[in-house]
């Protein structure tokens, strides 16, 4: 028999995932390269979101490319390759987030000096992608008019880990009836400071201070956080 | 780890665009072989917290030569979506086979603390969804615990023959 020996371990239950996550961001600083990473639940509209965001940022002259993760189908990438830009999936065969090693292996042919941002769009769920540091720098939440008011409420912790957060699918809160006070209530809740950013891929609404956001981001690579956090 | 191209839709999406490329994810290097694909095909994120702790676990074990796991202990963080009893589920589920088999696993909830500017001081929150000071109402996104996923201890049936400084004496 042996002896009990009790180890004071006091790791981070993901270490591994969050080393890969910090080499690789490091790695983006070095490069210039502002990495984001786009939560939200299914059907928010995140890909119209990321496909505008794609094809305004090209339109100002800035190289972009995108991951985008699905439990399956290429659906997304395909879409989003209409911008332009080189997109790839990630088809992760029922896993409900992504994790560190799975963007770093899919990025490991990609001669990422050759753009200014990256984005990845997780898999569509508000709940496990939370935990996951992908290497980002921005994590965008995202809520559209037609899933309610209070999701915020309902999932605070992925509203909680995110630097910003985007109200999609303007265009359509009078039909709706979207409570936009409430909205913003409650993201301030779950989140107090969060800049919001109430957007319509349809229109083009709040894309342009959204651009600009992520473009004061990348000018503050490398520049204590207290300047680059909003 | 490998990765393949999933031929036929790769093929067809080139059409759409030369930049479209398809890659089949099959993860590396298992810690626990098959029940880790298990952990990876359902779509529960506590799975694959279950199956780090169980890593690290069996990386002590063998590190510091002990054939048993006998207790592990983690806090865990009301902001960090993860569920007790998933964690537990899951836990249980994909142990069979590891030094942590028979383990004894102990989670300890934190609470959300904030530090509230008003009060100065720091205040556990009861709840996730309204990040105010319980004593005076003002808001504060000054986190100070909530949002830990951590392993505390780890308890290791350890041979007799080792060393206090968690060596064993023969190589």
């Amino acid at each position: 028999m042996g002896t009990p020996r009790i180890l004071e371990v006091r790791t981070k239950i993901l270490k591994k995932n969050d080393e890969t996550a910090r080499a690789m961001r490091h790695q983006f600083e070095s490069l210039g390269l502002l990495v984001v990473n786009l939560v939200s639940s299914p059907g928010t509209g995140k890909t119209s979101f990321l496909l505008e965001t794609l094809r305004r940022l090209r339109d100002r002259g800035e190289t972009v490319a995108a991951i985008v993760g699905d439990l399956e189908t290429d659906n997304d990438a395909r879409r989003l390759a209409a911008s332009g830009a080189p997109v790839r999936q990630i088809m992760t065969h029922g896993l409900c987030h992504l994790e560190a090693d799975m963007v770093e292996r899919e990025l490991a042919d990609w001669n990422l000096a050759e753009f200014g941002y990256l984005f990845i769009e997780n898999v569509g769920n508000l709940v496990c992608p939370t935990s996951w540091d992908l290497g980002e720098h921005v994590r965008l939440a995202l809520l559209s008019v037609t899933e309610g008011e209070d999701k915020p409420l309902k999932y605070p912790g992925l509203f909680n880990t995110a630097d910003v957060a985007a109200i999609t699918k303007c265009d359509l809160a009078t039909a709706c009836d979207f409570d936009r006070a409430r909205a913003l209530t409650n993201i301030e809740s779950v989140r107090p400071g969060m800049t919001v950013f109430e957007t319509s891929a349809k229109t083009g609404a709040g894309l342009d201070d959204w651009l600009d956001y992520l473009a004061n981001r990348r000018d503050a690579l490398g520049k204590p956080a207290s300047t680059a956090c909003p | 780890m490998a990765i393949f191209q999933a031929e036929d839709s790769c093929a067809k999406a080139r059409i759409d665009s030369p930049w479209v490329t398809l890659h089949r994810y099959y993860r590396g290097s298992p810690p626990v072989p098959a029940t880790a694909l298990l952990a990876k095909a359902l779509p529960v994120h506590e799975l694959s917290i279950a199956t780090s702790v169980l890593t690290t676990a069996s990386d002590l074990a063998l590190e510091h030569g002990a054939s048993r796991v006998l207790s592990i202990t983690l806090r865990i963080g009301r902001l960090t979506c993860v569920h007790e009893e998933a964690l537990r589920y899951s836990f249980e589920l994909i142990r069979a086979g590891t030094p942590s088999a028979e383990a004894t696993l102990t989670i300890i909830p934190v609470p959300v603390r904030i530090w509230c500017p008003t009060c100065e001081n720091e205040q556990d929150l009861s709840g996730i969804q309204h990040l105010a000071c319980p004593m005076c109402g003002t808001r504060s996104g000054d986190i100070r615990a909530g949002r830990e996923l951590d392993i505390e201890s780890i308890t290791l049936d350890t041979p007799d023959n080792e060393t206090p400084d968690g060596h064993t004496t023969h190589s």
